[in-house]
């Protein structure tokens, strides 16, 4: 008995060594790979980021670099998550003109989805874009800007009608993605609370002293 | 095998994409147009390219047992890889191939050539048969891409500055000068029409080709 078990022991325990080893080598290439990339990909991040603050904006409207004029804020009920979420505050000739809050919509499809939003001093929205999401290929994604319009219909809106807020299926005026009305509810929550958070704390946002650097 | 049997197999008579029909997921989801078909076959060829030829290097290395997962492995580890690349150097792409560049790990196409071929055959020409396999996809999805960017939009070469560069932004063509589009080829059941379409018309040439010389014989019995 034993002696017919000793080969087949001896063939799992190089089996695993040997996966081990591919997996070792695996590791390292990937380690290396993210090596190379890591710097380049967080630039690419970042001019997407600074692209997408410029969308959101009204171009023109402001003076000052918004990318630079930033606080953190929380609060977990109207942005979605307990971590610290960044506000870019435009103005011109000192005085405000918007805000760009980037928080979380937590109930997408598939996992939160992190977005960008414009609102003018107003309480307006001036523009929405996706920064990332992992909602279904070829449903729920067309809430990228890069692959259907649908984003940009929240431009203009404002808290005043409440049925701006409700996807059409719901009883309101927003069309839903077809097959994704989950991600529609998430993303026109998510902005009408951004836009709650905005009404509740438009002081404070605007005088709070600029924090040195992005986090 | 010869070099050339090779390279016949892998980019015409055993075609993954039009004769084999594998890899359909991605074949079908990106190729609406030919610069994301050619981007994502050029990616799927380089992680065939890497996996055969690392697989045949450590053939004699694995026992039998542990060779599916070792083969994952490998490809997980060089689709991560060429993600993390695409992501570097083709970032707009990359956000728009989005999910279906990681999926490229699912393609069983590539599986298949480190168990079919790779497995057995030394390192060269199991480079070549990757290389071969890969291009022979790209065919197919860029043949596929084409059809459907013209059907559906008109327009051939959209979008290649996020493949080329800023200079290429220019290249797109407009073929049909104010035609509406049609949406139906860009939506999935237009993928299946034109991937039905193409496997008909290789069928077609293959048995001209395969027609006797003389007309005075009969027609064979038809070949696989």
């Amino acid at each position: 008995m034993s002696g017919a078990d000793k080969p087949a022991w001896r063939r799992a325990w190089i089996g695993a060594a040997l996966l081990g080893l591919f997996a070792a080598i695996g590791a390292a290439t990937l380690a290396i790979t993210e090596h190379l990339t890591r710097e380049r990909i967080a630039e690419r991040q970042r001019a997407f980021e600074l692209d997408s603050l410029h969308a959101v904006l009204d171009a023109g409207s402001y003076d000052n670099d918004p990318a630079s004029d930033v606080v953190h804020v929380r609060d977990r009920e109207l942005l979605g998550t307990d971590a610290p979420v960044t506000v870019h505050r435009a103005r011109r000739g000192g005085r405000p003109v918007a805000v760009v809050l980037l928080p979380l919509a937590p109930d997408g499809y598939t996992g939160p989805i992190r977005f960008m939003v414009g609102i003018d001093a107003d309480g307006t929205v001036t523009g929405v874009r996706v920064l990332s999401h992992r909602e279904t290929p070829g449903l729920g994604d067309a809430i990228d800007a890069d692959k259907s319009d649908w984003i940009e219909q929240f431009a203009g809106r404002s808290l005043g009608e409440p049925e701006q807020w409700l996807v059409k299926r719901d009883g309101g005026s927003v069309d839903q993605l077809s097959g994704a009305t989950i991600t529609s509810r998430a993303v026109v929550d998510a902005v009408r609370h951004a836009l709650l958070y905005f009404d509740a704390h438009r002081e404070q946002l605007f005088a709070a002293p600029t924090e040195s650097g992005d986090r | 095998m010869s070099a050339a049997d090779i390279v016949r197999d892998g980019l015409w008579r055993r075609n993954v994409g039009l004769v084999q029909l594998l890899g359909l997921c991605p074949l079908l989801a990106v190729s609406t147009s030919l610069v994301y078909g050619l981007a994502l076959g050029l990616a799927t060829t380089a992680v065939l390219l890497g996996s055969n030829a690392a697989v045949s290097s450590i053939r004699r290395l694995v026992l039998r047992e542990i060779r599916i997962p070792a083969f994952v492995m490998i490809i997980a580890s060089l689709v991560t890889a060429v993600e993390l690349a695409m992501n570097a150097w083709f970032h707009g792409l990359y956000r728009v191939l989005g999910i279906f560049i990681p999926l490229i790990v699912t393609n069983c196409a590539i599986i298949g050539r480190a168990e079919a071929f790779a497995s057995r055959n030394g390192v060269m020409p199991s480079a070549l048969d990757g290389l071969m396999t890969g291009l022979g996809f790209t065919l197919a999805l860029v043949l596929l891409g084409s059809g459907r960017e013209l059907i559906g939009h008109g327009t051939l070469l959209a979008d290649a500055d996020l493949l080329l560069g800023p200079w290429a932004a220019g290249l797109e063509l407009r073929l049909l000068p104010g035609y509406g589009g049609f949406t139906l080829a860009l939506l999935p059941p237009g993928a299946f029409f034109a991937l039905g379409l193409l496997v008909a018309l290789k069928n077609t040439l293959e048995r001209r080709a395969a027609e006797p010389v003389s007309p005075a014989l009969p027609v064979a019995a038809e070949g696989s």
